[in-house]
């Protein structure tokens, strides 16, 4: 799994580092950091609805604070649980595009055994960086 | 030199952070509560509140309860009041993402021995009716503009529509309806949100919880009966939560705006998440108006769980409601900023006080509290953990030091992945029934994620805040029951 829960700092919340080889790596991979907080076996999501996501922002770690906060935005409003497969991400004129497809389902209590719920995606500590050859992401989320 | 090492002792319960802590401090920063509870807190407490202690118009001292642990911007446990006449601002890190997060208590006429027979039934009638886990709906569906009739009227909304009783908003904070919310300030996101969830828990720290009186947790006899509660083994039913994804969301967008609006106003801030705006300038009149739907919306929630508490409770028992004496003793929020009149040397001001994990606490005589409250102080419910205990305790006229603040709850000291590798959920769901406490939840691993071992001492929380004059013990309340997201 390109990313791991760290222990100790944010102790009432989840925070969480991803990594992957390029920008859209880490941005799937901090998308299932996030999924993974709410529903602990993110396999029984299965993709039976889908939803195109479009965000640009001037600025690449904010164009991922505005991901994530979609996918906490329509497990609230249509209450679905959302992976992305796929995420394309250019930048041109200064500002970063991104183009992302997310498939899954209504969260069903039988079927998907719950975490906790994410309240808001924080941007305390808040970070996308180089590292190495790919990037690396960290964020808190509030519970 | 280590940060604790340049505590400065003020009392036995108050440790202040000058000012030369800090490039940049307006004021000191002060830290309450016993010297193993400070001492104990993890250092980004003493970054977090000195960073407080930077923002314009923060007047006196940036406080942090005895609960204090590492929050996001404001530590849980901060309270900071600015002068709104002086440049004050106002912060949504200061509040938090769950606005208006807050503890209602009711009382019961029953006795621990008569409900301990139908304990397991009431628990899981409650567990069906009030909805919790992640992203949960509620009963109630309503359209989009009678949602923001909710945002401006809060529990009044519900209690004219049958969902509980007049006096319900008599011991209810700002009687369940704060002036001022303006749903036009609100995006449309933030009710996409919250339109579904009314009378839901919610997860995390969140629960509904059956109590009871037991005479060896009495701390003050009279003001105990003074709250109705006046017979050994007496059942209470206390609950935790907020405003939901809607307040979650109105928190969101303010954070962006303010950020981008800083650098109009000439303001700087040392951490994204303590993004602020002058009160009295556009964004922050437009978020203070927006947060007030979302305090409004929360206290709706809890008066829409409170009529299902007292529908289940009449299924249960066969009787109604009003026989069982399910009357409210109070509802408090811990996550709000409140203009308020205090007075600093010798001269009342108008003050924005924001509290983080941290409740208001008037002491007696306050024309804010319930009438029937003057004489003894405000009620302040602190709640713990599943294992361990809550408590009821009231305000005291000392409170004014802190701007009549005080905790909140117990307080982390482990996070939830750790707590997750100490327990097992099934494990101490067992252990627990073992104890006399039935548990239901939605989630295993959110049972061991809220292990009372997770926590600090509530009782060490509730002294040092009683030890400090900040509040006073009433009683501290055994669970028995719990619902959880």
């Amino acid at each position: 799994m390109p990313y791991e829960y760290l222990d100790d700092v944010a102790i009432a919340d989840v925070q969480f580092r991803a990594w992957g080889a390029d920008l859209s790596e880490v941005f799937i991979s901090a998308a299932e950091a996030t999924a993974n907080v709410m529903i602990r076996d993110l396999a029984s999501i299965l993709p039976r609805e889908q939803r195109t996501l479009t965000l640009e922002n001037e600025d690449a770690e904010m164009l991922l604070f505005d991901f994530l906060g979609e996918l906490v935005y329509y497990k609230d409003a249509e209450h679905l649980l959302l992976r992305v497969p796929s995420v394309t991400i250019e930048q041109s004129d200064g500002t970063y595009r991104l183009r992302a497809l997310a498939v899954g389902e209504p969260l069903d209590p039988q079927r998907h055994e719950q975490g906790a719920d994410v309240k808001a995606v924080t941007l305390h500590r808040f970070n996308l960086a180089r590292e190495g050859d790919g990037w690396s992401a960290t964020a808190i989320l509030d519970i | 030199m280590a940060v604790a090492d340049q505590l400065v002792r003020v009392s036995d319960t108050l440790w202040e952070l000058p000012r030369s802590f800090k490039e940049g401090m307006r004021v000191p920063a002060r830290i309450v509560g016993t010297e193993p509870l400070v001492r104990a807190m993890d250092e980004t407490v003493y970054e977090q509140i000195s960073n407080v202690a930077c923002l314009p118009g923060i007047t006196e001292y940036a406080f942090c309860m005895p609960d204090g642990h590492f929050g996001y911007g404001f530590p849980i446990g901060g309270v900071a009041a600015m002068d709104v006449a002086q440049g004050g601002v106002i912060s949504p890190g200061g509040i938090g993402f769950d606005i208006n997060c807050g503890m209602r208590l009711l009382r019961t006429n029953l006795t621990y021995e008569e409900v301990k027979p139908r304990l397991k039934q009431l628990v899981d009638r409650l567990f069906q009716q009030v909805p919790a886990g992640v992203g949960s709906r509620g009963m109630l569906s309503i359209p989009r503009e009678e949602f923001r009739q909710v945002c401006v009227q809060g529990a009044r909304w519900c209690v004219d529509r049958g969902f509980g009783w007049t006096e319900d908003l008599t011991f209810t904070e700002e009687n369940g309806c704060i002036g001022g919310a303006d749903p036009a300030k609100v995006s449309e996101r933030a009710i996409d949100r919250g339109l579904k969830q009314l009378g839901t828990l919610g997860s995390g720290n969140h629960y509904l919880e059956i109590q009871v009186v037991r005479p060896e947790n009495v701390f003050d006899a009279k003001l105990l009966r003074f709250f109705g509660l006046d017979h050994p083994g007496q059942v209470a039913v206390m609950f935790h939560c907020g405003s939901r994804g809607f307040g979650h969301q109105v928190a969101t967008d303010y954070l962006q705006t303010f950020l981008k609006a800083m650098p109009r106003y000439h303001l700087q801030v040392r951490d994204r998440e303590l993004a602020c705006a002058p009160f009295h300038s556009p964004e922050g009149q437009d978020y203070f108006a927006a947060m007030k739907c979302a305090l409004n919306i929360s206290f709706a929630n809890r008066q829409m769980i409170l009529h299902r508490v007292r529908e289940v409770f009449a299924q249960v028992f066969g009787r109604e409601a009003e026989a069982l004496g399910l009357h409210m003793i109070y509802d408090v929020a811990h996550n709000t900023a409140k203009l308020e009149r205090h007075v600093v040397h010798g001269r009342e001001r108008q003050l924005l006080v924001h509290r983080k994990g941290a409740t208001r606490a008037f002491g007696p005589g306050s024309p804010e509290i319930p009438a029937a409250y003057r004489e003894v102080g405000q009620p302040v419910i602190i709640g713990g953990s599943m294992e361990t205990g809550s408590y009821l305790m009231v305000g005291v006229p000392e409170g004014a030091q802190t701007f009549y603040s005080t905790a909140h709850g117990s307080g982390r000291t482990m996070s939830r992945h750790r707590a997750k590798h100490q327990w097992r959920g099934s494990v101490l769901r067992s252990e627990l029934e073992q104890r006399g406490i039935y548990i239901r939840s939605v989630s295993d691993a959110g049972i061991a994620e809220e292990a009372g071992g997770a926590y600090k001492d509530i009782d060490q929380v509730t002294e040092a805040a009683e030890l400090a004059g900040i509040s006073k013990r009433v009683v501290r309340f055994a669970p028995i029951g719990n619902v959880k997201g």
